[in-house]
């Protein structure tokens, strides 16, 4: 599958560059509009929580790469912090007052929603975050 | 993110447009405080022109809604559609927000 990758600083003035990378990369691999507010609202929240977290001693970067592979859109948002899987904080209690939440749940929660499928790696030294979003609908006969 | 305002006989329209995302949504959390301090009791936030909202933008909501109730005031939302409602269901709890279909039928709500 042919990537497109962009490497940015980890700080939200980039979230901007970020978003509308995405966007026409996803515009590019046909993704239908649910779909692709889905991977927008993921990688806002994906790159949102390494800005906050990944890098507690200073700056760092976020690699955000993305593309078609099959019937499938691809998205995977890398930062080189300390070995961290951001899919193994607990769900967060959906019954509880959001200010009282974990911080940071109810994004990766975004993320588990509105992807079809995510994972996480560790790989050369980063934290991977992969999530994939399904680009045709399935046709019923 | 644009942010428009209107004050009508019993509260101020706020009307937010195009994105209320983790750079905009301390736009929003200001400009409200603002209005808050200057003693306005209630509000309508009409959501007809938003496109798009992240957790940040959920956080300001319900945290200036809650800094307006501790003073005794009252917020409404009118026109939460498409995806944002979306946001709003799959972040569980959208229920906690009083919504309307319309500015005028939240107005309708609020005291007069």
């Amino acid at each position: 599958m042919q990537w497109d990758k962009l490497h940015c600083a980890a700080t939200l003035e980039h979230l901007v560059l970020v978003t509308e990378f995405v966007e026409e990369c996803a515009d590019r691999s046909d993704l239908a509009a649910k779909k692709k507010f889905g991977a927008l609202l993921a990688v806002e929240e994906a790159f949102v929580n390494i800005c906050s977290y990944a890098y507690p001693e200073g700056s760092g970067e976020v690699e955000v790469a993305c593309g078609a592979d099959g019937d499938a859109f691809v998205l995977e948002v890398a930062d080189k912090g300390s070995p961290f899987d951001v899919l193994s904080l607990p769900e967060p209690d959906t019954t509880l007052d959001i200010m009282d939440r974990e911080i940071g749940g109810l994004g990766i929660h975004f993320i588990r929603k509105l992807s079809d499928r995510v994972s996480y790696r560790r790989e050369n030294g980063q934290n991977i975050l992969r999530m994939v979003f399904q680009r045709t609908p399935v046709d019923l006969p | 993110m644009d942010m428009q305002t209107k004050k009508e006989e019993n509260a101020t329209v706020v009307t937010i447009i195009g994105r209320l995302d983790a750079v905009t949504a301390p736009e929003y959390e200001k400009k409200l405080n603002e209005l808050i301090a200057g003693a306005e009791a209630s509000f309508v936030v009409d959501f007809d022109q938003l496109d798009y909202i992240s957790s940040a933008g959920l956080r300001v909501l319900l945290a200036t809604a809650k800094r307006l109730k501790g003073k005794g005031g009252q917020m409404r939302f009118a026109n939460v559609k498409g995806a944002v409602k979306e946001v709003f269901d799959i972040s569980g709890f959208g229920s906690i927000f009083q919504m309307d279909d319309s500015v005028d039928a939240a107005l309708a709500k609020l005291p007069a």
